[in-house]
């Protein structure tokens, strides 16, 4: 049974587990294997060892950062979905498997009963989350809904046919950055279905293998649906392994398994020096996985900031030969890859065409070129045949390239005067039913490799300084705990804030949803980060002009009511400009005392109770989730939830009515929407083309809203509306214009890659935290700008920074400065020197793409290491041997 | 994944297909290939912005040159697919070798030697 693939299909015994599997290397399956010694007796490389043992080694380490991960809950248990029973209900793992190209069924989208293309296709959601009765998980897993989105959309696109997708659920939880925009695409462009039930039961059809669905909708009424296929969307458990890992280790764990974790420390686990990150920590997503994983970096680094730097091998690298001026002589090394190569290809024919083409003198054949000893017999042969180009003629440029370029780089050679012919990946592995086509290829992809490597030229890498200091941009919870982070790890701090005074947004709050004292942790972090001696702030200040790029930034400042200006030499910057609350313009707020938002409802609880308050109503996504705004604020929800529970403390006799759309209290807070309801506040759904009504009349203020069930308006007289009002990026228009940095239309900073690298921006050294990124939690800001402090320690730690070698340069002789260039380039690097009158292109800013190359005119600009002579070699070496 | 496709495609690298040029399809074709593709990221998602929209563009424009010496226009073309579908890109290996065979032999063959 292939476990990856969730038992849809069978995989030998032995196996490589994924194809993005680290390490990529083949296990047995001791399950099944027979121990017949087949497998050892073949392997060239005598790497099978089946008497091998598990052992044990010990290391000292100063940190431990803990990311066992997660695995998907189990509905074998919930047997009134029948998984296990009827073949076609799977899990959301099991059809992630089903979409994946390199699944069971190819990316094919077929049912696991009959192979048949499913007509329709049901997933239900929260199975094993928000689920006390049945398996003991209260939380929310926060992705399902997200997935479950987008599950049903790549079936669509997949599905040759019509495709019925329909998502059934309590609330879509859809509150990450752009995630609502994605929501609505599927609901509304793609025509995804929306189902707010909650199914129970889930029934085979015998005769065809269909399942049926029975389900109360949300006006009370009992429905039937027929599906194809239904999908379990199973929630994020924390497996066995982890737990035992956990005792071992002595640190607190939650009542659901998940390490316990503070909001104000996110990332610390119970026990000094061991910290968390991911799934581990609390259900969540890519993003917050790989933000934390920085973040856990940042604070494990920051206790061993001492002896950074210690322990350190350097490599000797010998000084490099001038070969500018000698005739290519070009070595050809052929790899046999064990049998991966040789078994289909005829290498020694190989070897000697190759020996044959122009300014070859060397050729050799190796069982195995990348080992440890071919590297040695290379160096070796480099230097006995006085070798000034070197051919690889083996497997993926992308895994082995930087290695074999070490081997060039050891003999004193520059190591770009090295290339590869993939002989492997792209002839024998996919030629394997016709050797004498592979091997014909196989010549044909030396002859090419051999013609680029003869016009290969050295190419440096300029290295330039890093200044190791960092400008961090606001001074709220995320500037202050990124500056932290990097005072803890011996950098220095500029802290520029526009207030006069430091805390941002949290100076308006009180405590978080968990009971902590929002106040007390501000004034400590304040006096922290003011107590460190390597962190300089600046208020009352803004940006009004800067330059330079990674590592040696340059920022003006305006200080001081009197403007003064000043200069920041910095090598780093974090942008953490903050949010502010929404100003809502619905509902009388402003025009009446009674209508409110939630940051002065919990001032008013703060400063006079609830003993006087009869009845509070709240409405959810004010100035979120809508025409105007489609995004989610995401923290709304739980600040709803932390007020309503807040009232029924203070005076449990008040009436708290929540109007809301679909209540996003995801991860751990979902227990808080438990408790408020079993407090007794009141939860009315209501759809966003209905909104409530409002009047403020004398004796109270009376809300109308259309309720589901009883699908007639309803009233609520309550002494205070409370609007849920959403959050908005702060005013960064002339900062982003100054420094060039990208926002999203809702005025959020974007970063690098929204999955893998989350709190880097698109430019090199300059990295996002908080809620200039998008609206977030406390614990998620300050989980944020320790990731970022992380990101940016990767730049400061350096003492300087090798540049690319890979860029574009100007042919100033040539040029006629026509700046199509200017124009065309993605990163705006080509300038007008006004001076020079040349156009520049900054090496340090250059991404390398080449896309300037092709627009010049002029044929003005070459991109090295592929310049046009060396791509045209390839063509015209290739078209010499015929097609 | 080992997917096996026609043998006959022969791979260039280069770091973005914005890099590649005008001249180089000409060149394939002019030196007797039968047909090039190029094949970048999907719309949307180049690694580089938009290097994928300008390769489109010069492909197009190599395709209108190529019928104006009246050659088949659909000699050179344009895939695009993201680096996790590999059975994506067999299935474009192939479906431009069969079209190509359609085609016929590049007629500037006999001269290219």
């Amino acid at each position: 049974m292939n476990e990856i693939n969730k038992g849809l299909d069978d995989r030998r015994a032995t196996y490589i587990e994924y194809a993005q599997a680290v390490p990529l290397a083949y296990a047995i399956d001791l399950d099944v294997c027979l121990g017949c010694g087949l497998c050892e007796n073949v392997c060239l490389a005598k790497a099978v060892k089946y008497d091998d043992k598990e052992r044990e080694s010990e290391i000292r380490v100063g940190s431990v950062i803990l990311s066992p991960g997660t695995k998907g809950y189990d509905p074998s248990g919930l047997v009134t979905y029948g998984y296990g029973l009827y073949p076609n209900v799977v899990t959301s793992e099991g059809f992630e498997r089903i979409l994946s190209a390199g699944g069971p069924y190819y990316g094919h989208v077929m049912r696991p009963l009959d192979r048949q293309e499913p007509k329709s296709i049901a997933w239900l959601q929260c199975v094993g989350s928000r689920d006390t009765n049945r398996c003991g998980n209260g939380y929310c897993s926060s992705v399902c809904c997200m997935y479950a989105v987008k599950e049903a959309m790549i079936a669509k696109e997949h599905i040759h046919g019509e495709l019925d997708a329909v998502i059934f659920n309590m609330d879509m939880r859809t509150f990450g950055k752009d995630y609502e925009k994605y929501f609505l695409r599927a609901r509304d462009k793609e025509g995804v279905r929306f189902v707010k039930s909650r199914v129970h039961t889930v029934s085979e059809i015998p005769a065809s293998g269909d399942l049926s669905i029975q389900y109360v909708d949300e006006s009370g009424d009992m429905k039937e649906e027929i599906f194809s296929m239904v999908v379990l969307s199973v929630g994020l458990t924390i497996p066995d392994s982890a737990v035992a890992l956990a005792r071992r280790l002595n640190i607190e764990l939650n009542p659901y398994d998940f390490a316990d974790t503070r909001p104000f420390e996110p990332v610390t686990t119970s026990r000094p020096g061991i910290y968390t990150c991911g799934v581990f920590q609390g259900p969540k997503d890519i993003p917050g996985a790989v933000t934390e994983a920085s973040a856990a970096a940042c604070l494990a680094g920051g206790d061993l900031a001492e002896a950074r730097g210690s322990e350190i091998q350097a490599i000797e690298i010998p000084r490099e030969k001038d070969v500018s001026q000698e005739d290519p002589r070009i070595g050809v090394f052929v790899c046999n890859c064990g049998i991966n190569i040789g078994g289909i290809v005829d290498v020694p024919a190989v070897q000697t065409y190759a020996a044959k083409l122009p300014q070859v003198v060397f050729t050799d054949s190796n069982l195995f070129t990348c080992s440890q000893d071919t590297q040695e017999k290379i160096r070796e042969k480099i230097n006995e045949h006085d070798l000034n180009r070197v051919v690889v003629a083996s497997c993926s440029p992308k895994t082995h390239a930087p290695m074999f370029m070490e081997t060039l780089e050891a003999c004193g050679l520059n190591k770009y005067l090295f290339e590869m012919a993939n002989i492997r990946n792209q002839n024998s592995w996919i030629h394997s039913k016709s050797p004498d086509l592979a091997t014909q290829k196989a010549k044909d992809l030396v002859r090419m490799a051999v013609a680029r490597a003869a016009v290969l030229r050295p190419l440096k890498e300029k290295v330039i300084p890093v200044n190791h200091r960092a400008l961090i941009i606001g001074g709220g919870i995320a500037g202050l705990n990124a500056a932290l982070a990097l005072g803890r790890q011996q950098f220095e701090v500029c802290l520029v804030e526009k207030e006069t005074v430091l805390g941002g947004l949290s100076l308006k709050l009180h405590h978080t949803i968990e009971g902590e004292d929002i106040r007390v942790y501000i004034e400590k972090l304040i006096a922290e980060v003011r107590a460190d001696d390597k962190i300089e702030i600046v208020t009352d200040a803004e940006i009004a002009g800067f330059g330079g790029y990674k590592g040696n930034f340059e920022t003006e400042l305006r200080v001081g009511p009197g403007q003064e200006k000043r200069i920041i030499k910095h090598g780093v910057i974090i942008v953490a400009t903050g949010a502010i609350e929404y100003d809502p313009k619905e509902y009388f707020y402003g025009q009446d005392d009674r209508v409110i938002t939630q940051i002065d409802l919990s001032n008013r609880l703060e400063e006079k109770g609830a003993s006087d308050l009869d009845s509070v109503a709240m409405i959810q996504c004010i100035g979120s989730r809508n025409e105007e705004y489609p995004e989610c604020s995401r923290i709304c929800c739980q600040n709803a939830v932390k007020n309503a529970i807040h009232i029924k403390k203070l005076n449990p006799d008040t009436q708290v009515y929540v109007l809301y759309r679909d209540i996003r209290t995801y991860g751990f807070l979902e227990d808080y929407y438990r408790e408020a309801r079993e407090k007794g506040v009141i939860f009315l759904r209501f759809n966003q083309d209905s909104p409530p009504d409002v009047e403020c009349l004398p004796d109270g203020v009376t809300i109308s809203v259309i309720d589901h069930v009883l699908q007639r308006p309803i009233a609520i007289r309550a002494d205070l509306l409370t609007l849920s009002a959403g959050i908005r990026a702060a005013d960064t228009n002339e900062l982003s214009g100054i420094m060039k940095l990208n926002r999203n239309p809702e005025g959020y900073f974007m970063e690098a890659h929204v999955k893998l690298r989350p709190v880097d921006m698109p430019g090199e050294g300059i990295f996002l935290c908080g809620t200039a990124h998008g609206p977030k939690l406390i614990s998620e800001t300050i989980s944020q700008a320790q990731a970022a402090a992380s990101r940016a320690t990767t730049f400061l730690a350096k003492p300087e920074i090798k540049l690319s070698a890979i860029t574009a340069k100007v042919d100033t002789d040539n040029c006629v400065k026509c700046l199509t260039c200017v124009r065309s380039c993605p990163f705006e690097v080509p300038a007008f020197n006004q001076n020079t009158k040349l156009i520049e292109i900054d090496e340090a800013l250059c991404h390398g793409c080449g896309v300037c190359t092709g627009v010049c005119p002029r044929e003005a600009i070459q991109l090295s290491f592929y310049e046009d002579d060396q791509i045209m070699c390839k063509i015209d070496a290739l078209m010499a041997g015929g097609m | 994944m080992r997917l096996d496709y026609p043998v006959n495609i022969k791979i260039i690298l280069v770091p973005c297909t914005g890099k590649v040029d005008v001249l180089h399809l000409l060149r394939a074709i002019q030196k007797g290939a039968d047909g090039a593709y190029v094949v970048g990221c999907l719309e949307g998602a180049c690694h580089y912005n938009e290097g994928n929209l300008r390769a489109r563009e010069r492909v197009e424009h190599v395709s209108r040159l190529l019928e104006e010496i009246g050659l088949e226009g659909d000699r050179v073309r344009m895939y695009n697919l993201s680096s996790g579908e590999g059975p994506t890109f067999a299935a474009y290996a192939k479906e431009m070798t069969e079209h190509i065979q359609k085609l016929g032999p590049n007629p500037l063959k006999k001269w290219a030697e």
